[in-house]
């Protein structure tokens, strides 16, 4: 797997969020990503960088354009913040719950929309979630 | 005098055997297929591989496969194997080429060289570059599949998904095969742009050629029914065949939030009432 | 501070989402589109989402909730334009919105309005004078 392009950005606080849609949006463009895939990548990082400004106030993402040997590339973004941790993992990732006021659809739709979704979880520490959106898929 | 020989020279003066030893292990092999490709064009293939081969250890250098000298070399056999994948060729059929080219290097050495510890060495060297050549031939004998595959999944997703305006605001689409999950996608985008692009607000999504639905199937359906209402249009599944409405229940899957027709014209005729359309038969007025 | 603009036509109120909206700025949609509701009793609202590239479970909360609070104040939300890289992005991610009325454009989501609106006027006349028309 090879690195292409590399960027961090910084989310602190709601306006950052536009800029980082934006350069996300400008990655899968690189890239050619169809529409709809973009739109899913968009949504995803959206949702998860909503979740970082609420739960964690804020942290940073590294959005990257990787390319796999099977000539498939893609944009993985990383975020990761320094926030509270999520102290039930398997919960978290279930439809419909929500520590706060919210629909609970942040983490496990974000899984849907996209390829691969890890995620990392210190309590105390942070979270750290690695999301990789195809090309094609 | 001969322990000064180098594997280049060895080879170069026995080149004419070497091409015949290594004719008659590629052919002896069960799997050579003739169909594929005839003993003539495969004698030519190997006479002009082998020519390459021989110019790149020109130098006696040996190891380092990645160096300049080898770049003709690995660009001829990059194109042998995108072509053998192309051809249908299997793995081990396309392998066999060049594993089948070590055994004749080693029965030419073995005669030319007679220092047992120089034929050790030599060998090894003559190993290492072998499979790092046979490392290329598999790397581009699946990119040559996978552009296959590629190329057929996107030829198929093209011809499977036509949505047709069968009418002022209706849309048809008839799905034909297996719905998975990638294959929904491309339905419900093709679907999509073409209601904004006629307007259309009556989708008619045709089953008959789905040959079986279970939950995942259905959970496809409804995802695509329910994306067309966002988009504000309706969307009726018909061609539910008796046996798919048995299945349905059976697994207890919920379609009742969805408008099922039995049949594409019970579907049509339910758009036209929803459009207060009427289609009547004429009646001759001047025979009367 | 930015500010969607909000415009009055009749009984309908018009709302033109043209850039992406992000927090706050759906959060006063909200609150202003309710007011404004209230002041104007008016009978529907037309929410045209044809220019936004991304709704994401925070938006298409509001949305769903200017709809039900519409509801409340007895007016009818349309919601109009949806992209379909959208439509397909909201099933996915798990938010089929129902309870918001849909239309595939402006033309379509003001027919659906007033169709709306002769409904109820018809229920509040409450004398069926010429029905079935349909039936011969």
């Amino acid at each position: 797997m090879i690195v292409l392009n590399k960027d961090t950005i910084k989310i602190e606080k709601e306006q950052d969020v536009v800029f980082f849609r934006n350069r996300v949006a400008e990655y899968a463009d690189k890239i050619k990503m169809g529409l709809v895939n973009k739109t899913k990548l968009l949504t995803a990082a959206s949702e998860l960088v909503r979740n970082m400004l609420r739960y964690a106030n804020g942290g940073k993402v590294l959005c990257e354009i990787i390319s796999h040997a099977t000539l498939q590339t893609g944009v993985r973004l990383t975020f990761s913040d320094q926030g509270p941790g999520i102290p039930d993992i398997e919960k978290a990732m279930q439809d419909g719950y929500s520590t706060g006021k919210s629909l609970g659809l942040g983490l496990p739709g974000a899984k849907r929309l996209v390829s691969i979704f890890d995620i990392k979880t210190q309590l105390g520490k942070g979270t750290t979630v690695t999301i990789t959106k195809w090309k094609n898929g | 005098m001969a322990a000064k020989i180098t594997v280049y020279q060895a080879l170069n003066k026995n080149a004419k055997k070497l091409h015949e030893d290594w004719l008659t292990q590629q052919m002896q092999d069960e799997g050579l297929r003739e169909d594929l490709i005839s003993n003539e064009e495969l004698r030519l293939e190997s006479e002009e591989f082998l020519k390459t081969f021989l110019a790149a250890i020109k130098d006696d250098l040996l190891e380092d496969s990645n160096s300049s000298n080898f770049d003709k070399l690995n660009e001829m056999l990059a194109g042998i194997s995108i072509n053998r994948a192309r051809h249908g060729f299997s793995p081990r059929e396309t392998g066999y080429y060049i594993f089948s080219l070590k055994q004749a290097i080693f029965k030419t050495l073995e005669k030319e060289i007679t220092d047992l510890k120089k034929l050790y060495t030599e060998i090894l060297r003559v190993n290492k570059l072998i499979d790092s050549l046979a490392t290329v031939t598999f790397e581009t004998f699946i990119r040559g599949r996978e552009e296959v595959i590629i190329r057929q999944t996107n030829e198929i997703s093209d011809i499977s998904t036509p949505v047709i305006q069968v009418w002022d605001n209706i849309l048809a689409l008839p799905i034909i095969g297996t719905l998975d999950s990638s294959r929904t996608q491309v339905v419900m985008e093709s679907l999509l742009m073409k209601i904004v692009e006629t307007e259309s607000t009556i989708a008619i999504l045709d089953i008959s050629g789905v040959p079986a639905v279970d939950s995942l199937v259905a959970q496809h359906l409804i995802k695509t029914v329910s994306a067309t209402r966002l988009m504000g249009a309706e969307c009726i599944i018909s061609g539910i065949r008796p046996e798919i409405a048995q299945t349905i229940v059976h697994l207890g899957i919920d379609l009742s939030g969805i408008n099922t027709k039995a049949s594409l014209s019970h579907a049509l005729r339910f758009a036209f009432q929803t459009l207060r359309l009427e289609v009547r038969k004429k009646t001759d007025k001047t025979a009367s | 501070m930015e500010k969607i603009p909000i415009l009055k036509m009749g009984d309908f109120l018009l709302v033109t989402v043209q850039i992406d909206l992000y927090d706050r700025l759906a959060l006063n949609l909200e609150a202003d589109l309710v007011n404004m509701i209230n002041k104007h009793q008016a009978k529907g609202v037309l929410i045209d989402i044809s220019a936004v590239n991304i709704v994401d479970s925070f938006m298409g909360r509001i949305l769903s909730n200017i709809a039900q609070m519409s509801k409340i104040l007895d007016a009818l939300t349309v919601v109009v334009g949806m992209q379909p890289a959208v439509a397909i992005t909201l099933i996915e991610l798990g938010l089929p919105m129902t309870g918001v009325r849909t239309a595939l454009n402006v033309e379509k989501g003001m027919e659906l309005l007033k169709r709306n609106r002769i409904l109820d006027s018809e229920e509040e006349e409450t004398t069926s004078t010429d029905e079935d028309d349909s039936a011969e």
